[in-house]
């Protein structure tokens, strides 16, 4: 009689030959790690100086000051006396309830990475829009991105690179840069064809296509892509804590060991209100951008 | 080379994933179902002759699916031909490379679209300026050749506001002034007045028309809508699946249809709205000189007519009647015994001449505007005319 045994359990592949595969890949990107790491490293090194430069100008500035320039940034971007009114109650709690410090941290990595997000983001998409094979070869990776749970793309990111901020911006900017991109090409394709047509029956260029009226008209739904990225990173600051990012994911990743629930609250709440912040002024300003599409009557 | 603007020669268009390999079907007649049936592959266009003259307006006109939207796009190659030529001035419009394209639409067309196609986050002065814009025409320069259009398109307090602050019709202006703003020799109209109401429609059309008397543009202009293509034409292309079935003047289309698809349009028609008075007038029959009553009332005899036209060489002075020449006084034709007849111009349209054909018992005198009498327009000519048209095609 033969081995029906494969009919009861999954014919698996030899454990040996399984963990050879493991090993054959670990011990590969280990290598590539050694032999690279260092200059892939170097790469990377304005960004961080960047980053470090802007995290130290934002704790090292007085309170009163950051408080100020923030406000009349919310202020310039939004026209919102209330906004603007809210944003400083809500940097006083902060502050008060001593998380300063933190929050300014946060603050700095969530906003160099937005813009990262942003500058690598954008041009991505509209790649994306102009070519259906580019869009077909990005939205599987783009899948893979926002579905990947973010420990398992920290692994590689902290064999190559190290703990430490970069790393930790890495992650961040895998985790958050799909929403722009996809939303840039969604708004680029949502464009009225009957006014592209118009453009090129001018005889518009293509570059006087793209930046006369396919991304103005594809801004608020780009906005929409900015916002939910800002809305990402900011929930991936607590895991990209784990590998050494300073901010208000430390003191949750901390009261998660220890079981000290209030200051896990309080640090939440903050990242909540910087959310709330965030997400407030950047549709503000996206709809304040966008007056003629009500007709230019409210502002 | 006659003096035809726009020449198109032997124009075909598939679409589908290969056009090339249909085409050996196409030049084999096969129609357009067999076509899409056996390859996947839609006829666009097939076999298109044109030639448009300098300073006309040529309306293409067809159903939906007739494939007049994609003739219309192939003159400034918003699409590309399957095969055949289109020359603007001699100039083979299939042989400019990217950048002569990019100017050939620049300076040569300028385009007006049925739902307006105006950029929604722009002016609506910095709209009509969009063509000097992408030009490099400098700001205030454009600026005020933009707001002179928009004073001719009857739009000058409206620079300021955007788009959507317009109605239909103030949009559609705003599309032409753009149009206009280029100073382009050639304007293509796709279906340009067709998303409007009736009532704005004809007040676009009246604006169509008395700025082409002013700027005598080369005008391509798209519709579905008979009435519209014979008020605006000068010629009329006729299209349908993707052929041309008949071209000509708009009196040659509505009397003499090609074949029953035209007759089949024209049959709806309302011919009073389309055809004018020099259409359907006759020669005048009895014309009197002098002033004799005597002579009159004789050659009314000769020609066995009631009424009759009093001129002098061809300048027309009157209208006599049997009855009121029989009961004069004396033998000298003075104005007590004219009739009070009014007199209708060669180019009035027919709706705007019919209460006075009612009102009079004889012919209307047809009369020009230097008093010249071109003819006669009788009760009989206009009902022929405004009745069964076969009968008359037939004839």
């Amino acid at each position: 009689m033969a081995d029906t045994s494969w009919l009861r359990e999954f014919p698996q592949m030899d454990r040996m030959d399984l963990l050879e595969i493991r090993k054959t890949l670990d011990s590969a990107y280990r290598e590539f790690s050694r032999s690279y790491g260092d200059s892939i490293e170097s790469f990377f090194d304005p960004l961080l100086h960047f980053l470090v430069w802007f995290e130290q100008l934002l704790i090292n500035s007085p309170w009163w000051a950051v408080i100020l320039v923030v406000t009349a940034l919310v202020y310039a971007a939004t026209r919102s006396w209330k906004l603007s009114l809210s944003v400083v109650v809500s940097f006083l709690l902060i502050g008060y309830f001593g998380m300063w410090e933190d929050t300014m941290s946060t603050l700095s990595i969530i906003t160099v990475c937005t813009l990262m997000s942003i500058v690598l983001g954008i041009p991505i998409g509209i790649l994306m829009a102009r070519s259906d094979r580019i869009r077909s070869f990005v939205t599987p990776v783009l899948d893979i991105m926002q579905t990947m749970p973010a420990f398992v793309y920290l692994i590689p990111v902290v064999m190559l690179l190290g703990i430490g901020k970069i790393p930790g911006l890495i992650a961040v900017v895998i985790y958050a840069i799909p929403p722009v991109i996809r939303l840039t090409n969604l708004g680029i394709r949502l464009v009225d064809p009957e006014v592209m047509e118009a453009a090129t029956a001018y005889g518009a260029s293509p570059m006087q296509r793209l930046f006369g009226v396919q991304l103005p008209l594809a801004m608020p739904t780009i906005m929409a892509g900015i916002n939910q990225t800002i809305m990402m990173a900011l929930a991936m600051v607590v895991i990209a804590s784990m590998i050494g990012v300073k901010g208000l994911g430390q003191p949750v990743l901390k009261s998660i060991t220890n079981q000290y629930f209030t200051l896990g609250l309080f640090n939440g709440l903050a990242i909540v209100a910087l959310a709330i912040i965030f997400d407030r002024v950047s549709q503000a300003y996206a709809r304040r951008t966008q007056r003629h599409s009500n007709g230019g009557r409210n502002v | 080379m006659s003096d035809a603007l726009i020449r198109v020669e032997g124009l075909y268009k598939v679409f589908g994933k290969d056009p090339a390999s249909v085409m050996p079907l196409v030049h084999e007649g096969r129609s357009k179902d067999d076509i899409l049936a056996e390859t996947g592959h839609t006829l666009g266009l097939k076999s298109i002759d044109l030639e448009i003259a300098k300073g006309e307006i040529y309306v293409i006109m067809g159903l939906s699916g007739s494939g007049k939207s994609t003739l219309i796009r192939h003159f400034n190659r918003l699409i590309d031909p399957t095969e055949g030529r289109i020359l603007v001035e001699g100039t083979d419009v299939m042989q400019l490379s990217p950048r002569q394209l990019i100017d050939f639409r620049r300076h040569k067309m300028s385009m007006v679209f049925q739902r307006f196609g105006l950029l929604p986050h722009r002016s609506v002065l910095d709209n009509v300026a969009y063509g000097l814009a992408i030009q490099g025409v400098d700001r205030s320069s454009r600026a005020q050749q933009a707001q002179q259009w928009l004073e001719a398109v009857g739009l000058s307090g409206y620079g300021e506001q955007y788009p959507a602050q317009l109605s239909g019709g103030q949009q559609q202006r705003v599309g032409l002034a753009r149009a206009l703003c280029t100073n382009a020799e050639i304007l293509l109209m796709d279906e340009a007045f067709s998303a409007l109401d009736p009532l704005i429609r004809s007040e676009m059309q009246d604006q169509l028309l008395a700025l082409q008397q002013k700027l005598h543009k080369t005008i391509i202009f798209i519709t579905h809508d008979l009435d519209e293509a014979l008020r605006l034409g000068d010629r009329i292309a006729i299209l349908k699946d993707g052929a041309l079935v008949q071209e000509g003047t708009p009196v040659d289309i509505l009397l003499h249809p090609a074949d029953d698809y035209v007759a089949a349009f024209v049959k709806d028609v309302n011919r009073a709205r389309a055809l004018t008075v020099e259409t359907v007038m006759t020669p005048a029959q009895c014309c009197i000189e002098g002033d004799s009553v005597q002579a009159a009332l004789k050659a009314l005899e000769q020609a066995g007519r009631e009424y009759g036209f009093q001129v002098a060489g061809r300048q027309y002075r009157g209208t006599l009647s049997r009855r009121s020449l029989e009961q004069a006084p004396g033998d000298h034709i003075d104005a007590s015994l004219l009739e009070t007849v009014a007199t209708v111009a060669p180019n009035a349209l027919i709706e705007s001449v019919i209460p006075d054909t009612l009102e009079t018992p004889g012919p209307l005198p047809v009369v020009s505007e230097d008093g010249n009498l071109c003819g006669e327009l009788s009760r009989a000519s206009l009902v022929e005319v405004l009745g069964d048209g076969s009968r008359r095609s037939a004839a």
